[in-house]
Protein backbone atom coordinates (compact mmCIF):
# COMPACT_ATOMS: atom_id res chain seq x y z
CA UNK A 1 0.00 0.00 0.00
CA UNK A 2 1.30 3.25 -0.97
CA UNK A 3 0.47 6.46 1.12
CA UNK A 4 -0.23 9.62 -1.12
CA UNK A 5 -0.37 13.46 0.09
CA UNK A 6 -2.23 16.22 1.08
CA UNK A 7 -1.77 19.69 0.11
CA UNK A 8 -0.66 20.73 3.18
CA UNK A 9 -3.37 23.47 4.12
CA UNK A 10 -6.14 20.88 3.21
CA UNK A 11 -4.15 18.79 5.79
CA UNK A 12 -4.38 21.85 8.31
CA UNK A 13 -7.83 22.69 7.53
CA UNK A 14 -9.16 18.61 7.65
CA UNK A 15 -6.99 16.03 9.92
CA UNK A 16 -7.20 12.87 9.03
CA UNK A 17 -7.78 13.33 5.28
CA UNK A 18 -5.86 10.68 3.10
CA UNK A 19 -5.56 8.80 0.14
CA UNK A 20 -3.90 5.35 -0.39
CA UNK A 21 -3.74 2.73 -3.15
CA UNK A 22 -2.29 0.03 -4.41
CA UNK A 23 -2.01 -1.34 -8.00
CA UNK A 24 -2.82 -4.88 -8.82
CA UNK A 25 -2.94 -6.71 -12.33
CA UNK A 26 -5.81 -6.85 -14.21
CA UNK A 27 -8.12 -5.60 -16.49
CA UNK A 28 -12.47 -5.18 -16.21
CA UNK A 29 -14.25 -8.26 -16.96
CA UNK A 30 -17.23 -10.25 -15.40
CA UNK A 31 -16.76 -11.41 -12.02
CA UNK A 32 -16.39 -15.04 -11.76
CA UNK A 33 -18.89 -16.64 -10.05
CA UNK A 34 -17.14 -16.95 -6.31
CA UNK A 35 -17.47 -12.91 -6.29
CA UNK A 36 -20.93 -12.91 -7.78
CA UNK A 37 -21.86 -15.56 -4.64
CA UNK A 38 -20.30 -13.29 -2.49
CA UNK A 39 -22.40 -9.97 -3.52
CA UNK A 40 -25.58 -12.77 -3.11
CA UNK A 41 -24.02 -13.41 0.24
CA UNK A 42 -23.58 -9.54 1.49
CA UNK A 43 -27.12 -8.86 0.43
CA UNK A 44 -28.55 -11.08 2.25
CA UNK A 45 -26.46 -10.22 5.10
CA UNK A 46 -27.52 -6.04 4.42
CA UNK A 47 -31.40 -5.16 5.37
CA UNK A 48 -33.00 -2.12 5.41
CA UNK A 49 -32.85 -1.57 9.09
CA UNK A 50 -28.87 -1.66 8.38
CA UNK A 51 -29.48 0.73 5.66
CA UNK A 52 -31.45 2.92 8.73
CA UNK A 53 -28.72 2.64 11.07
CA UNK A 54 -25.88 3.29 8.55
CA UNK A 55 -25.42 7.11 9.31
CA UNK A 56 -25.38 6.12 13.33
CA UNK A 57 -22.22 4.10 12.59
CA UNK A 58 -18.76 5.64 12.50
CA UNK A 59 -17.11 5.67 9.13
CA UNK A 60 -20.16 6.02 7.22
CA UNK A 61 -20.57 9.08 9.42
CA UNK A 62 -17.60 10.29 8.82
CA UNK A 63 -17.98 10.83 5.55
CA UNK A 64 -21.42 12.02 5.88
CA UNK A 65 -19.62 15.20 8.02
CA UNK A 66 -16.96 15.33 5.40
CA UNK A 67 -19.76 15.45 2.38
CA UNK A 68 -20.90 18.71 4.53
CA UNK A 69 -17.70 19.92 5.44
CA UNK A 70 -17.36 20.18 1.90
CA UNK A 71 -20.22 22.07 1.07
CA UNK A 72 -21.92 18.67 -0.09
CA UNK A 73 -25.17 18.00 0.60
CA UNK A 74 -24.58 13.95 1.12
CA UNK A 75 -28.84 13.18 0.65
CA UNK A 76 -28.13 14.21 -3.07
CA UNK A 77 -24.63 13.47 -3.69
CA UNK A 78 -24.34 10.15 -1.70
CA UNK A 79 -21.23 9.15 0.11
CA UNK A 80 -19.80 5.79 -1.70
CA UNK A 81 -21.84 3.34 1.25
CA UNK A 82 -25.21 5.06 1.18
CA UNK A 83 -25.40 4.86 -2.66
CA UNK A 84 -24.57 1.31 -2.03
CA UNK A 85 -27.34 0.79 0.67
CA UNK A 86 -29.71 2.65 -1.69
CA UNK A 87 -28.66 0.38 -4.69
CA UNK A 88 -29.45 -2.79 -2.87
CA UNK A 89 -32.61 -1.53 -1.17
CA UNK A 90 -33.46 -0.25 -5.09
CA UNK A 91 -32.81 -3.46 -6.81
CA UNK A 92 -33.28 -5.76 -4.02
CA UNK A 93 -30.01 -6.94 -3.59
CA UNK A 94 -26.40 -6.05 -4.71
CA UNK A 95 -26.32 -6.17 -8.52
CA UNK A 96 -22.83 -7.54 -9.86
CA UNK A 97 -21.17 -5.01 -12.46
CA UNK A 98 -18.37 -6.62 -13.29
CA UNK A 99 -14.80 -6.03 -11.84
CA UNK A 100 -13.36 -4.25 -10.87
CA UNK A 101 -16.60 -2.44 -9.60
CA UNK A 102 -17.89 -5.63 -7.85
CA UNK A 103 -14.55 -5.51 -5.88
CA UNK A 104 -14.94 -2.17 -4.77
CA UNK A 105 -19.00 -2.46 -3.87
CA UNK A 106 -17.90 -5.63 -1.31
CA UNK A 107 -15.06 -3.98 0.05
CA UNK A 108 -17.03 -0.76 0.38
CA UNK A 109 -20.01 -2.40 2.41
CA UNK A 110 -17.67 -4.06 4.64
CA UNK A 111 -15.41 -1.66 5.49
CA UNK A 112 -17.59 1.51 4.65
CA UNK A 113 -14.51 2.79 3.06
CA UNK A 114 -14.69 5.09 0.01
CA UNK A 115 -12.80 3.48 -2.86
CA UNK A 116 -12.09 4.56 -6.17
CA UNK A 117 -10.19 2.89 -9.47
CA UNK A 118 -8.05 4.12 -11.90
CA UNK A 119 -6.12 2.50 -14.90
CA UNK A 120 -2.81 2.59 -13.10
CA UNK A 121 -0.31 3.05 -16.20
CA UNK A 122 -2.41 6.03 -16.92
CA UNK A 123 -1.16 8.16 -13.71
CA UNK A 124 1.99 9.63 -13.68
CA UNK A 125 4.16 9.36 -10.17
CA UNK A 126 2.12 9.40 -6.25
CA UNK A 127 -1.52 9.95 -5.89
CA UNK A 128 -2.49 13.42 -4.03
CA UNK A 129 -5.41 15.66 -2.48
CA UNK A 130 -5.31 19.05 -3.66
CA UNK A 131 -7.54 21.67 -4.44
CA UNK A 132 -7.82 22.65 -8.02
CA UNK A 133 -5.12 25.79 -9.21
CA UNK A 134 -6.69 28.49 -11.73
CA UNK A 135 -7.00 27.20 -15.18
CA UNK A 136 -7.19 23.22 -14.70
CA UNK A 137 -9.87 21.39 -15.80
CA UNK A 138 -10.72 17.48 -15.79
CA UNK A 139 -10.47 16.08 -18.74
CA UNK A 140 -13.45 14.94 -20.80
CA UNK A 141 -15.07 18.03 -19.05
CA UNK A 142 -15.68 21.41 -20.43
CA UNK A 143 -14.64 23.87 -18.61
CA UNK A 144 -12.40 25.11 -15.86
CA UNK A 145 -12.80 23.55 -12.35
CA UNK A 146 -13.99 26.30 -10.03
CA UNK A 147 -11.10 27.33 -7.84
CA UNK A 148 -10.75 25.25 -4.83
CA UNK A 149 -12.42 22.39 -6.01
CA UNK A 150 -11.09 19.32 -4.56
CA UNK A 151 -9.36 16.79 -6.61
CA UNK A 152 -7.30 13.41 -6.67
CA UNK A 153 -4.50 14.72 -8.76
CA UNK A 154 -1.27 12.27 -9.84
CA UNK A 155 1.92 14.54 -10.37
CA UNK A 156 0.64 16.10 -13.40
CA UNK A 157 -2.99 17.52 -13.38
CA UNK A 158 -6.35 16.22 -11.89
CA UNK A 159 -7.19 12.72 -12.50
CA UNK A 160 -10.70 12.74 -10.83
CA UNK A 161 -13.01 15.22 -8.40
CA UNK A 162 -12.33 14.21 -5.06
CA UNK A 163 -15.96 11.98 -4.19
CA UNK A 164 -17.04 13.00 -8.09
CA UNK A 165 -16.35 12.25 -11.91
CA UNK A 166 -13.42 10.40 -13.00
CA UNK A 167 -11.27 12.05 -15.50
CA UNK A 168 -12.04 10.96 -19.03
CA UNK A 169 -9.21 8.22 -19.86
CA UNK A 170 -8.10 7.71 -16.40
CA UNK A 171 -11.51 5.39 -15.71
CA UNK A 172 -10.72 1.47 -15.95
CA UNK A 173 -11.51 0.47 -19.44
CA UNK A 174 -11.31 -2.33 -21.81
CA UNK A 175 -7.61 -1.77 -22.20
CA UNK A 176 -6.63 -1.24 -18.68
CA UNK A 177 -3.70 -3.45 -17.70
CA UNK A 178 -3.23 -2.59 -14.35
CA UNK A 179 -5.68 -0.85 -11.83
CA UNK A 180 -4.70 1.29 -9.03
CA UNK A 181 -7.46 1.77 -6.00
CA UNK A 182 -7.42 4.53 -4.10
CA UNK A 183 -9.12 4.65 -0.48
CA UNK A 184 -10.02 8.12 0.69
CA UNK A 185 -9.66 8.71 4.21
CA UNK A 186 -11.83 11.06 6.13
CA UNK A 187 -11.51 12.58 9.68
CA UNK A 188 -12.47 9.77 11.67
CA UNK A 189 -11.93 6.32 9.54
CA UNK A 190 -9.14 4.84 11.23
CA UNK A 191 -6.11 3.60 9.18
CA UNK A 192 -6.65 -0.22 9.45
CA UNK A 193 -10.13 0.71 7.76
CA UNK A 194 -8.60 1.77 5.21
CA UNK A 195 -6.07 -1.16 4.92
CA UNK A 196 -8.83 -3.89 5.23
CA UNK A 197 -10.93 -2.13 2.47
CA UNK A 198 -7.67 -2.13 0.04
CA UNK A 199 -6.88 -5.64 0.77
CA UNK A 200 -10.38 -7.08 0.43
CA UNK A 201 -9.85 -5.64 -3.03
CA UNK A 202 -6.74 -6.75 -3.81
CA UNK A 203 -7.77 -10.85 -2.75
CA UNK A 204 -11.29 -10.29 -4.36
CA UNK A 205 -9.47 -9.37 -8.05
CA UNK A 206 -6.86 -11.65 -7.66
CA UNK A 207 -9.17 -14.58 -6.70
CA UNK A 208 -11.45 -13.18 -9.18
CA UNK A 209 -8.70 -13.23 -11.63
CA UNK A 210 -9.32 -9.95 -13.47
CA UNK B 1 -21.89 41.33 11.44
CA UNK B 2 -18.71 39.77 12.01
CA UNK B 3 -19.63 36.53 10.10
CA UNK B 4 -20.89 39.02 7.20
CA UNK B 5 -16.98 40.52 7.37
CA UNK B 6 -15.47 37.35 6.75
CA UNK B 7 -17.63 35.96 4.60
CA UNK B 8 -16.14 34.93 0.83
CA UNK B 9 -12.72 35.93 2.48
CA UNK B 10 -9.84 33.15 1.25
CA UNK B 11 -9.78 30.21 3.29
CA UNK B 12 -6.03 30.53 4.19
CA UNK B 13 -5.60 33.36 6.79
CA UNK B 14 -5.22 33.59 10.48
CA UNK B 15 -4.63 30.82 13.01
CA UNK B 16 -7.79 32.28 15.41
CA UNK B 17 -10.15 31.39 12.08
CA UNK B 18 -8.46 28.27 11.22
CA UNK B 19 -9.63 27.61 15.08
CA UNK B 20 -12.92 28.94 14.49
CA UNK B 21 -13.64 26.54 11.69
CA UNK B 22 -12.28 23.57 13.14
CA UNK B 23 -14.49 24.46 16.16
CA UNK B 24 -17.65 24.71 13.46
CA UNK B 25 -16.63 21.52 11.85
CA UNK B 26 -16.85 19.97 14.83
CA UNK B 27 -19.74 21.32 15.46
CA UNK B 28 -21.25 20.29 12.19
CA UNK B 29 -19.89 16.55 13.11
CA UNK B 30 -21.83 16.21 16.33
CA UNK B 31 -24.73 17.85 14.76
CA UNK B 32 -24.85 15.35 12.27
CA UNK B 33 -24.47 12.74 14.79
CA UNK B 34 -27.73 14.04 16.39
CA UNK B 35 -29.95 14.04 12.90
CA UNK B 36 -28.78 10.28 11.72
CA UNK B 37 -29.95 9.46 15.77
CA UNK B 38 -33.25 11.71 15.15
CA UNK B 39 -33.87 10.03 11.76
CA UNK B 40 -33.51 6.36 12.89
CA UNK B 41 -35.75 6.81 16.62
CA UNK B 42 -37.93 8.28 13.97
CA UNK B 43 -37.92 5.49 11.44
CA UNK B 44 -40.90 4.85 9.89
CA UNK B 45 -42.84 6.64 11.63
CA UNK B 46 -41.83 10.18 11.66
CA UNK B 47 -39.61 11.20 8.56
CA UNK B 48 -36.82 13.76 10.15
CA UNK B 49 -35.24 16.29 7.09
CA UNK B 50 -31.71 15.94 7.06
CA UNK B 51 -31.45 17.77 3.60
CA UNK B 52 -29.00 21.03 3.72
CA UNK B 53 -28.81 22.28 0.07
CA UNK B 54 -25.50 21.98 -1.11
CA UNK B 55 -23.05 24.65 -0.65
CA UNK B 56 -21.37 24.21 -3.81
CA UNK B 57 -21.77 21.54 -6.74
CA UNK B 58 -18.16 20.13 -6.24
CA UNK B 59 -16.18 19.67 -3.05
CA UNK B 60 -14.14 22.61 -2.23
CA UNK B 61 -13.12 24.18 1.59
CA UNK B 62 -15.53 25.97 2.60
CA UNK B 63 -14.94 29.35 4.51
CA UNK B 64 -16.00 30.69 8.07
CA UNK B 65 -19.56 32.12 6.96
CA UNK B 66 -19.99 29.30 5.04
CA UNK B 67 -19.67 26.78 7.59
CA UNK B 68 -21.28 28.91 10.19
CA UNK B 69 -24.59 29.33 7.92
CA UNK B 70 -24.59 25.13 7.25
CA UNK B 71 -23.86 24.42 11.36
CA UNK B 72 -27.16 27.32 11.81
CA UNK B 73 -29.02 25.06 9.45
CA UNK B 74 -27.90 21.73 10.77
CA UNK B 75 -29.05 22.77 13.84
CA UNK B 76 -32.24 24.20 12.56
CA UNK B 77 -33.10 20.55 11.06
CA UNK B 78 -31.94 19.01 14.54
CA UNK B 79 -34.85 21.19 16.21
CA UNK B 80 -37.47 20.84 13.90
CA UNK B 81 -36.53 16.90 14.24
CA UNK B 82 -36.84 16.61 17.77
CA UNK B 83 -40.31 19.01 17.59
CA UNK B 84 -41.66 16.54 15.47
CA UNK B 85 -40.56 13.02 17.29
CA UNK B 86 -42.37 15.37 20.75
CA UNK B 87 -45.29 15.92 19.11
CA UNK B 88 -45.61 12.62 17.82
CA UNK B 89 -45.06 11.43 21.17
CA UNK B 90 -48.05 13.58 22.79
CA UNK B 91 -50.36 12.51 20.18
CA UNK B 92 -49.36 8.81 20.92
CA UNK B 93 -49.99 9.82 24.49
CA UNK B 94 -53.48 11.40 23.54
CA UNK B 95 -54.58 8.35 21.69
CA UNK B 96 -53.31 5.95 24.39
CA UNK B 97 -55.31 8.17 26.76
CA UNK B 98 -58.33 7.55 24.54
CA UNK B 99 -57.67 4.40 24.09
CA UNK B 100 -57.82 3.48 28.07
CA UNK B 101 -60.63 5.55 27.81
CA UNK B 102 -62.18 3.85 25.11
CA UNK B 103 -61.82 0.33 27.31
CA UNK B 104 -63.13 1.17 30.35
CA UNK B 105 -66.38 2.79 28.37
CA UNK B 106 -66.94 1.06 24.82
CA UNK B 107 -70.82 2.75 24.17
CA UNK B 108 -69.30 6.65 25.21
CA UNK B 109 -67.29 5.88 22.29
CA UNK B 110 -69.06 4.18 19.51
CA UNK B 111 -67.45 2.91 16.54
CA UNK B 112 -64.28 4.58 17.53
CA UNK B 113 -61.49 2.88 15.55
CA UNK B 114 -57.94 3.18 17.22
CA UNK B 115 -54.86 1.38 14.84
CA UNK B 116 -51.71 0.26 16.81
CA UNK B 117 -49.12 2.79 14.79
CA UNK B 118 -51.62 5.85 16.40
CA UNK B 119 -50.62 4.93 19.78
CA UNK B 120 -46.80 4.46 18.77
CA UNK B 121 -47.26 0.31 18.85
CA UNK B 122 -45.64 -2.19 15.89
CA UNK B 123 -47.94 -3.98 13.97
CA UNK B 124 -50.80 -3.61 12.07
CA UNK B 125 -53.91 -4.14 14.58
CA UNK B 126 -56.43 -2.08 16.55
CA UNK B 127 -58.91 -1.73 18.79
CA UNK B 128 -63.18 -1.09 17.40
CA UNK B 129 -65.61 -0.15 19.41
CA UNK B 130 -68.69 -2.14 17.46
CA UNK B 131 -71.97 -3.24 19.18
CA UNK B 132 -72.25 -7.05 19.98
CA UNK B 133 -74.60 -9.06 18.02
CA UNK B 134 -74.76 -6.18 15.32
CA UNK B 135 -78.00 -4.28 15.08
CA UNK B 136 -79.33 -5.71 18.52
CA UNK B 137 -76.33 -4.64 20.49
CA UNK B 138 -76.79 -1.18 19.03
CA UNK B 139 -80.56 -1.22 20.04
CA UNK B 140 -79.49 -2.65 23.83
CA UNK B 141 -76.46 -0.89 23.85
CA UNK B 142 -74.26 -3.69 24.14
CA UNK B 143 -70.84 -2.53 22.54
CA UNK B 144 -67.52 -4.16 23.41
CA UNK B 145 -64.03 -2.98 22.14
CA UNK B 146 -62.78 -5.12 19.73
CA UNK B 147 -59.13 -6.20 19.13
CA UNK B 148 -58.07 -6.87 15.35
CA UNK B 149 -55.70 -10.43 14.73
CA UNK B 150 -53.17 -7.62 12.90
CA UNK B 151 -51.22 -7.84 9.68
CA UNK B 152 -52.65 -9.71 7.15
CA UNK B 153 -51.38 -12.70 6.09
CA UNK B 154 -48.91 -13.13 3.20
CA UNK B 155 -51.57 -15.78 1.66
CA UNK B 156 -54.28 -13.50 1.47
CA UNK B 157 -52.55 -10.68 0.49
CA UNK B 158 -51.07 -12.58 -2.67
CA UNK B 159 -55.38 -13.23 -3.20
CA UNK B 160 -56.07 -9.59 -2.98
CA UNK B 161 -52.81 -8.77 -5.86
CA UNK B 162 -54.18 -11.77 -7.95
Amino acid sequence: MTQGWVAPHLAAEFPGLGIAWIEVEGSPGRSPEPVRQRLRELSDRFYGSHAIHLRERPIPWAYRVFFRQIGLDPDRTRTPVEQLALDRLRDGGFVTNGLPADALAIATVETGVALRAFDADRLEGALSIRDSAPGESLPGRPGELPRGTLTIADERAPVGLLFGATGEGYGVEKATRRIAIAAVQVGAVPQIAVEEALWMVETTLESGGA
Amino acid sequence: MYVALLQHQPVIVGGDERLARAELRRQIGRLEHHLAALAAEGFPRVEIASGVPAVSREGRALDLGELEALRDALAARVEDGRAALRERVDEDARNRELLDRMLAAPAEHKWLRISRDAVGEPGCGHWHSRPRFGLLGMLMGWWRVRISSGCPLPGRLAAVER
